[in-house]
């Protein structure tokens, strides 16, 4: 006798899944967001290939510090050998640029990071055991709220010496409370549920409970709106390295690039624009950049916002 | 709950959020070493005399209470320290000092901003996913993505290095030396009040003028998040049954929107006056020190250059931190007005 086929196992897909798929389909359907796609895949590409794209002079120690052939305090103009000119004192834009990129990334990368380290673990115990912790995390939360957060980055790096890795932790130390806050609400959401109670019921420890039932149901929109803020972060790094609050002159840092070009708005009565390639190219980098993330993030907050998606 | 219990339940509240912003700056300032904080204490130059008196004097090597409760009194009394960087003096004189051109600035802003934000908002939503709804979320991306301080730079090098139409600071060279003669009283700080008030229209209008670029650069920089929010919640509000009773009684469009919709939609904008004020706060850092406006946010990115004024970098914070503070009890008591609900919980 013939053996009966089996009867087909019905998989039904895990919501996480579920989830990415929608997200997906929907960044397919519009084109912004693909825009969006695209920049960042570009700015991830030349991150990547900055060696080849622009390679660091034989002998040079710091690849992040940008070469000077001279020490002539006036930008020379586009040439074969300096693709988008010199700034003041020599220093080549295209390299900058380039290399730029990969501070960008450096910055938003360690600062999301830190945010969502800090923000979770806050978030977490403060939702989960509530009490004082939870008390002493919301009072926390507020009173760095009471601040405008670029002024109070300002304050922390100028109290900690100017450099990037001071700007890094800055925007970390504003940062992190939104995380908390938007984390404990969602663990106070969660930690009600059935599941929850179930999980509890069989014996699982705190820390099973929050990592295995809890946040694995909550993470992912908070993941995902933390990567997309990287635009904003590398904007916000820009302002304070542009304010003279960033890493040392020559470093390769699209904010103190533009920096170095603020005195060379105005060339002289004949050719009044003469400087513009100092101040237009790590311009144009910044601005692109940002408005990678951000089309990406418009998009997402409209997919991730429950009151307006699916309509 | 009464407005009366509601507003003095926010004024109680308010006692907990200002000790916890001073905190905040006092941590900050435990990173110093008692030579470096000596600079909050002071109020004179005379007095800094010797370095080992006013360590002794302020209590700088007490125990952390004790240097709390010292450093709380001298800031009550008006002492935010001494500015060692020019301009030279008490920190809380010289930040009043800068007041004028920021206000200036920020009075022209604030309308332009809210009103340009709640149009394209309303429009955007009402046209959903029409063409006026595209081009209103793109401008406002690529507003929202625009460096401030490049927008600046490249109206400069626009209006000013190829146009030569206006320039940066406060006034032209000619007006600015004029300010300073003896027929020219200062009654306000503000130029263009001041230039009416003098009889000396021409001070009004350079000022007028001078004020264009920056007002663009700072709008551009705040816009789009009234923008976003206005249309976020217009679309709310459409979908509520209210605005369904009101079709099915037969109005038409424009009374719905006008009488129903905006109406409702316009609670979370007054809510964002509050961040708008911190953006125009930190908009004017930037916009000052570009444009070469001797305001406060001129005044901050200055002190907080290398090397710091340390005494100036965390007055201004604190004053920022405690004005930014009373400009959220003022947005909360509005909501309480405008929104019966809020007053419940």
């Amino acid at each position: 006798m013939k053996m009966k086929s089996r009867p087909e196992i019905t998989k039904t897909e895990s919501p996480t899944i579920k989830e990415l798929k929608f997200i997906i389909s929907r960044i397919k359907k519009s084109p912004l967001s693909i825009i969006g796609v695209a920049i960042i895949a570009f700015f991830t590409a030349i991150a990547l290939l900055a060696p080849i794209l622009a390679p660091v002079p034989e002998g040079h120690m710091d690849p992040y510090r940008i070469p000077k052939t001279g020490w002539s305090s006036e930008p020379q103009a586009p040439s074969p050998e300096h693709l988008l000119g010199t700034a003041q004192w020599q220093f080549d834009i295209f390299y900058g640029c380039i290399w730029g990129t990969r501070t960008a990334f450096r910055v938003g990368i360690i600062v999301v990071l830190g945010n969502l380290l800090i923000g979770l673990a806050m978030g977490t115990f403060g939702g989960y055991y509530g009490g004082l912790i939870d008390e002493l995390l919301m009072r926390v939360t507020d009173i760095i709220w009471a601040f405008p957060s670029l002024l109070l980055c300002m304050a922390f790096v100028s109290v900690m010496g100017p450099s990037l890795d001071s700007i890094m932790l800055a925007l970390i130390l504003v940062g992190w409370p939104t995380y908390a806050r938007v984390i404990r609400s969602e663990i106070l959401r969660v930690k009600l549920e059935d599941y929850v109670e179930a999980a509890k019921a069989v014996g699982c420890s705190d820390f099973r409970v929050i990592t295995r039932h809890i946040l694995i149901n909550s993470i992912y929109p908070i993941v995902i709106m933390a990567s997309l803020d990287i635009g904003a972060i590398v904007l916000t790094a820009a302002v304070l390295s542009f304010l003279g609050l960033g890493p040392p002159i020559g470093y390769a840092d699209w904010g103190q690039m533009i920096s170095l070009s603020r005195g060379f708005i105005f060339k002289n009565a004949q050719d009044p624009l003469g400087y513009w390639f100092t101040w237009t190219y790590p311009g144009i980098f910044i601005f692109t950049f940002v408005l990678g993330w951000n089309l990406l993030g418009d998009a997402f907050r409209d997919i991730l916002d429950p009151t307006l998606r699916r309509r | 709950m009464g407005m009366r219990t509601y507003i003095i339940r926010r004024l109680l509240l308010l006692i907990p959020t200002i000790i916890g912003v001073t905190l905040l700056i006092f941590a900050v300032m435990q990173v110093l070493s008692p030579e470096q904080r000596a600079a909050l204490y002071i109020t004179s130059e005379k007095e800094a005399g010797s370095m080992e008196e006013i360590i002794e004097k302020y209590g700088l090597r007490e125990p952390v209470y004790v240097q709390y409760f010292v450093w709380i009194s001298q800031i009550l009394r008006g002492n935010l320290g001494w500015n060692q960087k020019s301009p030279r003096g008490p920190v809380l004189q010289n930040i009043l000092n800068r007041a004028p051109a920021t206000i200036e600035l920020t009075i022209f802003t604030a309308p332009v901003i809210i009103f340009t934000g709640i149009f394209l908002g309303v429009a955007a939503a009402v046209h959903r996913d029409k063409l006026i709804d595209h081009i209103t979320r793109i401008t406002s991306i690529i507003g929202w993505s625009f460096p401030s301080f490049w927008l600046g730079i490249l109206l400069l090098a626009i209006f000013y290095a190829a146009l030569g139409w206006v320039g940066p600071g406060r006034l032209c060279t000619e007006a600015a030396v004029f300010v300073r003669t003896p027929q020219f009283t200062s009654y306000t700080g503000i130029y263009m009040i001041d230039g009416l008030l003098n009889g000396q229209p021409w001070i009004t209008l350079d000022a007028l003028k001078h004020l264009i670029l920056p007002v663009i650069s700072l709008t551009v920089q705040s816009v789009a998040l009234i923008v976003r929010v206005m249309r976020s919640s217009m679309l709310e509000a459409l979908t509520k049954g209210y605005v369904v009773s009101a079709r099915a009684k037969g109005l038409g469009q424009r009374e719905v929107i006008n009488k129903h919709v905006r109406r409702n939609a316009l609670i979370p904008v007054v809510t964002l006056s509050g961040m708008l004020c911190a953006g125009l706060l930190t908009g004017v850092v930037i916009t000052e020190t570009i444009f070469n406006i001797p305001g406060l946010g001129q005044y901050a990115a200055h002190m907080a250059l290398p090397p710091p004024d340390l005494a100036g970098v965390l007055g201004f914070t604190l004053f920022t931190g405690v004005l930014f503070v009373i400009v959220n009890l003022i947005v909360d008591i509005a909501y309480g007005y405008i929104d019966p609900r809020i007053r419940l919980d």
